[in-house]
């Protein structure tokens, strides 16, 4: 028989070791997934992985695809580190675009500095309200924040629609469901020539940079790290478990609409029925694949915005369908959480004791 | 059976020996838990495994008993080599052993439970027969139809007991059992064992109480860092010989300098409540509490736990608020409506009992520990928002010094230390902080013996400095040399306060079994 036990000793690197194992597992499965449908896995993996690196414009669009994970994924790696757990970042980042993008279509036309930055404001605003939300009824009511945040998610996505298919349609549209495309002084600057890297990749590096210094020397960080990890230890110490649900869900809430207005502003332009291709459960898996270290973040969210290129590729060149995208992410998480569980328990083989 | 002592007398040397163990050894990685290690046990012998925490003593009965396999050595039991591959077959042998803590179904009743853990029986009639047989043969009281959710931890260990004796087993182990029983309780387990013993059954006996050590066995086998120290007649020691020869070094006592007279000064706190009900519906409802501690002055309060001494300190240290500020009056002005933070900023310092998720976070690393109680006190929070990981450096350090805590670093996580240099860290992270009340719960639960010696000494000091101290505990012994007033809970309801140079162990063990006495 087999059962598993606790490790003793685990080192740092053991979990930076689990992520790798975790990233070759992917790979492996892929490659063999696509050598069942009758591909020769080297070149398709070639294909799908390095080529669409290979430009300018690949760089581009990896860096305005990782702009969100990242961002989301640095408010959710510290939310997860104190035990909140988060799951509707996505409703959270649409509210954003929708709020910031409202504020964008409200000062139509109007030129000035203060535009762009009140934009960015208002989704961050319109984010955290989504946030606290879950996090009032749990502090009030010990209301599930899972349930209520995922499920304020669909809640979040129909509004939007509601929003771009009535008031904030484009009157010159012909119907459309769109909103007026946002004039250039709340439009993000772009990074580069070719492609839809902007700016807002920048506000992710230095979210990321204050993320790891919130977790190291803010007493505030501390205190969310404290109650994730012993909520009796927290209580000894004086710290509040509401505050922290609060806080954790205000700044996911507050980043992840962030993430959102970014996205409109810098990406999309305008407001859509569609504005996330579910960059906020996605985010999820950046998160863990970083080890919810907020600096880790970085090439956490790099990465898995390939997998977002590497679908796409998958798709063009290769023809396999459109789900191969969630298939490689969810590929990822699976092994990741199977990895990260072996960097604290061993599995024995023979009989237990 | 009960002659067979006088037979086994006139027996060669090798037969009357029940169990010998060769020259076992087993290593843990690099660390020999056991080198070399040579036992032997008398039929119808009492034979006590003396040694501090990590000594080896358990790794060596869970040798015996098949849980774990030795790396070298052999075993002999009745004459027979002996090789357990696991604990069905050291039962089937004849080994039985009583763990510290208990395997019961709390939803079951006795009877299903001493079933359960024999192999195809069924809680019938015939069953109950045999069960009340054992019982009454070895003056084991138990009912049997009762589920073992009401039962108390002396009635659980006598289940377990019994579970063992129905397997009438030739050699039993029994791993710290007197630990969570009063005196009285442990007089009838020593009355339970004496009668095994009679009957030419061996008893191998796990304890660190001298006292009791002396009283009931026949030879104590010392151990020491993995290897065996010396076996002694325990009757020609005196407890505090044995501690010597266990640790290996010189023992300083302690005792208190001045027994302050807590009538004649002011109390610092005075606790005065009606009925307080704990959150969780399991726990013990505390009835009509009255305390008082004057400074200078160490309080006691026994029990046995799960009393509702956990509530008790909740409530003292802030973790359970309670809606009338008078409740707590700490040098005159009412505190009960104050949050832990603030209590800890007028020298009002707590040390739970739980070490690990409860004073301590487990995953964190001593210097981060030390943020959770002392950052207000050592200016570890600059701007009170950012932590200087320096100062929390320096502090842990002081701590790891002054308190002699054997630990790699302040970058040590709090699990990697042993229950002894971890409580002596905790113990440290309060007292540092010049309590001027200080309360604490079950400071030597799980503690080696020079650590108990050292923090029973850091706890007097401090009292001795014009500090007051509750102190909470099950430990009689540790009651009575430390405190100067003692009192007791049972079943949240606390007893009057005696002084504790009128007690006597009896008196205090009848107060924690919630009779009222006159000393």
């Amino acid at each position: 028989m087999m059962y598993i036990e606790p490790r003793a000793v685990t080192r740092w690197y053991h979990e930076w070791l689990a992520v790798l194992v975790a990233l070759l597992l992917t790979v492996l499965t892929v490659s063999f997934v696509l050598a069942l449908m009758g591909l020769d896995p080297v070149t398709s993996m070639k294909l799908i992985f390095i080529r669409p690196l290979n430009s300018n414009y690949g760089i581009s669009e990896l860096l305005a695809k990782a702009t969100p994970l990242i961002i989301v994924g640095v408010a959710l790696a510290l939310g997860f580190r104190a035990g909140v757990w988060n799951i509707g970042a996505e409703g959270q980042l649409v509210m954003g675009g929708l709020c910031g993008g409202a504020v964008a279509l409200v000062f139509y036309g109007i030129d000035g500095f203060w535009v762009l930055p009140l934009v960015l404001v208002g989704g961050a605003l319109g984010g955290m309200a989504w946030g606290a939300i879950p996090a009032f009824l749990k502090v009030r009511f010990n209301a599930n924040e899972i349930l209520v945040s995922l499920m304020l998610t669909y809640v979040a996505i129909l509004l939007l629609s509601v929003m771009v298919h009535g008031p904030l349609r484009d009157p010159d549209g012909f119907n459309f469901p769109e909103s007026r495309l946002f004039h250039d002084a709340v439009t993000l600057p772009k990074l580069f020539a070719v492609g839809r890297g902007h700016i807002g990749f920048l506000f992710a590096l230095v979210l990321a940079i204050a993320g790891t210094w919130v977790v190291k020397r803010w007493h505030l960080g501390f205190e969310m790290r404290v109650t994730g990890l012993s909520p009796r230890a927290a209580k000894f110490a004086g710290y509040s478990r509401d505050r922290t649900i609060w806080m954790a869900l205000l700044i996911g809430g507050g980043v992840s609409g962030f993430a959102g207005v970014v996205e409109v502003t810098g990406n999309i332009g305008q407001l859509v029925p569609n504005i996330s291709p579910s960059y906020g459960f996605t985010a999820i898996i950046v998160a863990f694949l970083a080890r919810l270290y907020p600096l880790a973040v970085i090439p956490a969210g790099l990465l898995v915005a390939l997998s977002y290129l590497a679908g796409e590729a998958a798709q063009l060149s290769l023809g396999v369908p459109a789900a191969s995208t969630q298939v490689f992410q969810g590929l990822l998480l699976f092994f990741l959480l199977g990895t990260s569980m072996i960097v604290n328990y061993r599995i024995r083989f023979g009989r237990s004791i | 059976m009960a002659e067979s002592i006088s037979i086994a007398d006139h027996l060669p040397a090798q037969s009357r020996q029940c169990l010998s163990v060769l020259a076992l050894s087993k290593y843990f990685g690099d660390l020999a838990a056991n080198y070399d290690v040579r036992l032997s046990v008398d039929h119808g012998e009492i034979h006590a495994l003396l040694g501090e925490n990590g000594a080896g003593k358990s790794t060596l009965v869970k040798m015996i008993y098949g849980i774990l396999k030795p790396d070298s050595g052999s075993m002999e039991l009745k004459g027979q080599s002996f090789k357990p591959d696991n604990p069905s077959h050291a039962r089937a042998s004849g080994v039985g052993m009583v763990f510290q803590h208990f395997a019961l179904f709390d939803s079951f009743s006795v009877l299903e439970n001493i079933a359960l853990g024999l192999d195809g029986r069924l809680p019938d009639v015939s069953l109950a027969h045999e069960i009340a047989e054992v019982c009454d043969r070895y003056q084991l009281d138990i009912e049997l139809n009762r589920s073992v959710y009401g039962l108390g931890a002396g009635e659980r260990q006598r289940v377990e007991i019994i579970r063992v004796l129905m397997q009438d087993p030739s050699l039993l182990i029994l791993d710290e059992p007197t630990s969570v029983l009063t005196p009285q309780e442990t007089e009838q387990l020593f009355t339970t064992l004496k009668r095994l013993s009679e009957e030419g059954r061996s008893i191998i006996y796990i304890s660190h109480k001298l006292d009791e050590v002396r009283a009931l066995c026949d030879r104590a086998t010392l151990m020491r860092a993995g290897s065996v120290a010396g076996v002694v007649d325990p009757r020609l020691e005196t407890s505090r010989s044995l501690g010597e020869k266990m640790i290996g070094e010189r023992l300083n006592e302690t005792k208190r300098s001045v027994f302050t007279d807590a009538g004649k000064s002011k109390p610092r706190l005075i606790v005065r409540v009606g009925d307080i009900y704990p959150e969780s519906s399991r726990k013990v409802i505390l009835k009509e509490v009255y305390l008082s501690v004057a400074p200078g002055s160490i309080l006691g309060i026994g029990g046995v736990s799960g009393n509702g001494q956990d509530t008790l300190f909740d409530v003292l240290s802030g973790e359970v608020v309670l809606p009338n500020a008078d409740a707590m009056i700490l040098d005159g002005k009412p505190i009960a409506h104050l949050t832990v933070e603030q209590r800890r900023s007028k020298g009002f310092l707590t040390a739970p009992e739980n070490r690990l998720g409860h004073a301590a976070v487990p995953d964190l690393t001593l210097w981060e520990n030390v943020i959770l109680t002392a950052r207000h006190t050592r200016s570890i929070l600059k701007n009170r928002y950012l932590i200087s990981g320096t100062k929390a450096k320096e502090f842990a350090e002081e701590i790891i010094q002054t308190f002699d805590v054997r630990a790699s670093s302040v970058n040590a996580k709090a699990s990697s230390l042993s229950g002894g240099n971890l409580q002596k860290f905790l113990i440290g992270r309060e007292l540092l902080g010049r309590p001027t009340l200080f309360v604490v719960s079950n400071p030597t639960w799980g503690v080696d013996a020079k650590a108990q010696l050292f923090i029973h000494q850091e706890l007097i000091n401090i009292a001795d400095q014009g500090a007051s101290i509750i102190l909470i505990s099950q430990d009689i012994d540790e009651l009575l040399s430390v405190t100067d007033r003692i009192c007791a809970i049972c079943h949240g309801r606390l007893s009057r306060t005696f002084s504790t140079a009128q007690m006597t162990p009896e008196h205090l063990g009848s107060l924690m079994l919630g009779q009222e006495v006159e000393p």
